[in-house]
């Protein structure tokens, strides 16, 4: 089989004309002048680009990067400890990780829509508040920032518990214990030995959580009630009701560039990380 | 006193994780037709899923889907793992680095990018396009869960067999493909549930007549509090639970957990 390499051809040529050309195209069409009913006329403008440095939308973009950011670094101060108990754990270690690969593999809107029975005026929190007399009148969570923060949170939580339970996973534990025989606090343990050796599956973990969460549309349109715009929903508004085509576009090409700075600072975080270690 | 903020850290993680579905299963059984409170058990809700034929369809829509899909997309999948695998060439190696382009791709971008192209070569939306769009997604997770199999497979069998006077061909046939098998079941199983649950990209390439499962959940959850919706989800829940379940006895535990 000297020629097996030309196997590559069919998913080679599958994945240039459905995701290269049409990324392509759809750098032609942040040009074009735009057609009222969706589309683009033929020609060439600016005007598209250059409106995406008005302040409105440069605030939409602010947002979803800070909204993104903060939910990454929650999803990792609750990954990481969740993965360090599944590891340590002997006899549930089964259960705690199949209780992670679950929601992993459920329909993300399905888990998104259940999060209202938690966060609503009669929902689950507000009712054991009000129970134990904590508050009277019922906290407003659903169709805020917080209750959009919190959807992306949980909703994306199982793609960093993952990565960083498979590096914890192959971490040595004689390592631990040399640090612990040395007289290294639990703190310094983890600081020293555990984080710098679990680093990969951290960067690869903050990746999956960073890249959908400022990408997401679905969070922000059922847990936000349209009242947080992040620059998924402005996105899908040009290609439904606004009918922008070449805008939509346009704003595509800026999240796909927060999206490579992401990429290249995952890079540098660990060099050493391929694709086949995720 | 870290070990203890540890844990409490993870308990609470899980119940943020685990609670919401539950909740949804719960209700799913609520006779109180608000939700708001308990109001008694009943199977009402699921009930009234069996008058509704526009999910009888769409069910069939989302199965067409993700069968012709996972089958097409396992295939070049497979195909290209082979290729990768055996092949230390530069080509090989730099097809590798680019597999996480559409991957850290967002969904939205990899959606109107499609329905840009089909509307730019004149393509009607529908069932065809949502088919190509849901290949085009699963294509490079079944690329790395094959490659990962074959990677970690041991290469002195089907030397050996080639050794003992089988051809390529028969060593291929009875060696390399059955050893491979769990890499492509595995596969396999992670592109049908991406296909299965895909609601952003099959949003922007459906068309306005065609309709998979997610597409009519957004559209029950958008418009009414009509709890039959919860009943709807809550047996979507419990069908993965049953996928993972059997795919953890078949595959073993390397499996179940996919790309992770």
């Amino acid at each position: 089989m000297k020629r097996s390499w030309l196997l590559l051809g069919p998913a080679g040529a599958w994945l240039a004309v459905f995701f290269a050309v049409p990324l392509g195209i759809m750098a032609t069409y942040a040009l074009r002048p735009r057609h009222v009913l969706g589309g683009v006329y033929p020609g060439w403008t600016a005007t598209h680009l250059s409106r995406l440095f008005e302040p409105l939308y440069l605030a939409v973009l602010e947002r979803s990067v800070v909204l993104s950011l903060i939910a990454t670094v929650l999803a990792l101060l609750i990954s990481f400890p969740i993965a360090i108990t599944i590891v340590r754990a002997t006899r549930w270690r089964a259960l705690l990780l199949f209780l992670v690969v679950l929601p992993f593999w459920t329909s993300f809107l399905v888990r998104t829509y259940a999060t209202i029975f938690l966060l609503r005026d009669t929902g689950a929190i507000n009712q054991v508040l009000q129970f134990l007399g904590i508050i009277h009148d019922p906290l407003r969570m659903l169709y805020t920032p917080g209750a959009v923060l919190f959807g992306l949170v949980t909703g994306f939580v199982p793609f960093m518990v993952l990565p960083i339970y498979a590096s914890l996973e192959k971490l040595d534990p004689a390592l631990l214990e040399a640090a612990e025989a040395l007289g290294a606090t639990s703190w310094r343990r983890f600081l020293r030995v555990t984080w710098p050796l679990t680093l990969p599956g951290v960067a690869a973990g903050c990746l999956l959580v960073f890249v959908p969460a400022l990408g997401s549309f679905l969070t922000s349109d059922l847990l936000g009630g349209a009242k947080v715009e992040l620059i998924g929903n402005l996105v899908q508004n040009q290609f439904t009701s606004a009918r922008n085509w070449p805008f939509g576009s346009a704003l595509s090409f800026l999240l796909l560039l927060v999206v490579m700075i992401g990429m290249l600072l995952k890079l540098k975080l660990s060099p050493r990380l391929t694709t086949n270690d995720q | 006193m870290t070990r203890r903020l540890v844990t409490t850290i993870a308990v609470l993680g899980y119940t943020a994780l685990l609670l919401p579905l539950l909740l949804l299963v719960l209700f799913s059984f609520n006779a109180s037709r608000s939700g708001a409170r308990w109001d008694g058990f009943t199977l009402d809700w699921y009930a009234r899923l069996l008058h509704r034929p526009d999910l009888t369809i769409a069910l069939r829509t989302s199965l067409i889907v993700a069968v012709t899909s996972t089958v097409i997309a396992t295939a070049l999948g497979t195909l290209a793992a082979l290729a990768m695998g055996r092949h230390r060439r530069r080509a090989a190696a730099a097809f590798e680095s680019l597999l996480v382009l559409p991957i850290v791709t967002p969904e939205v971008v990899a959606g109107i990018s499609l329905l840009i192209l089909f509307s730019a070569a004149g393509i009607h939306l529908g069932l065809v396009t949502i088919i190509i769009a849901h290949i085009t997604f699963s294509v490079p997770f079944t690329i790395m869960v094959v490659l990962a199999r074959l990677r970690g497979m041991d290469s002195s069998l089907e030397e050996a067999a080639l050794t003992l006077g089988a051809n390529e061909l028969t060593a291929f046939r009875r060696v390399t493909i059955p050893l491979l098998m769990p890499g492509i079941i595995g596969a396999a199983l992670l592109a049908f549930t991406l296909s299965f649950d895909d609601f952003v990209i099959t949003f922007f390439t459906a068309g306005p007549g065609t309709s998979t499962l997610p597409l009519v959940i957004y559209g029950m959850v958008r418009r009414t509090v009509e709890p039959s919706v919860n009943a709807l989800s809550a047996l979507l829940v419990l069908g993965t639970t049953l996928l993972l379940i059997v795919a953890h006895r078949w595959l073993g535990r390397h499996a179940s957990g996919g790309i992770a």
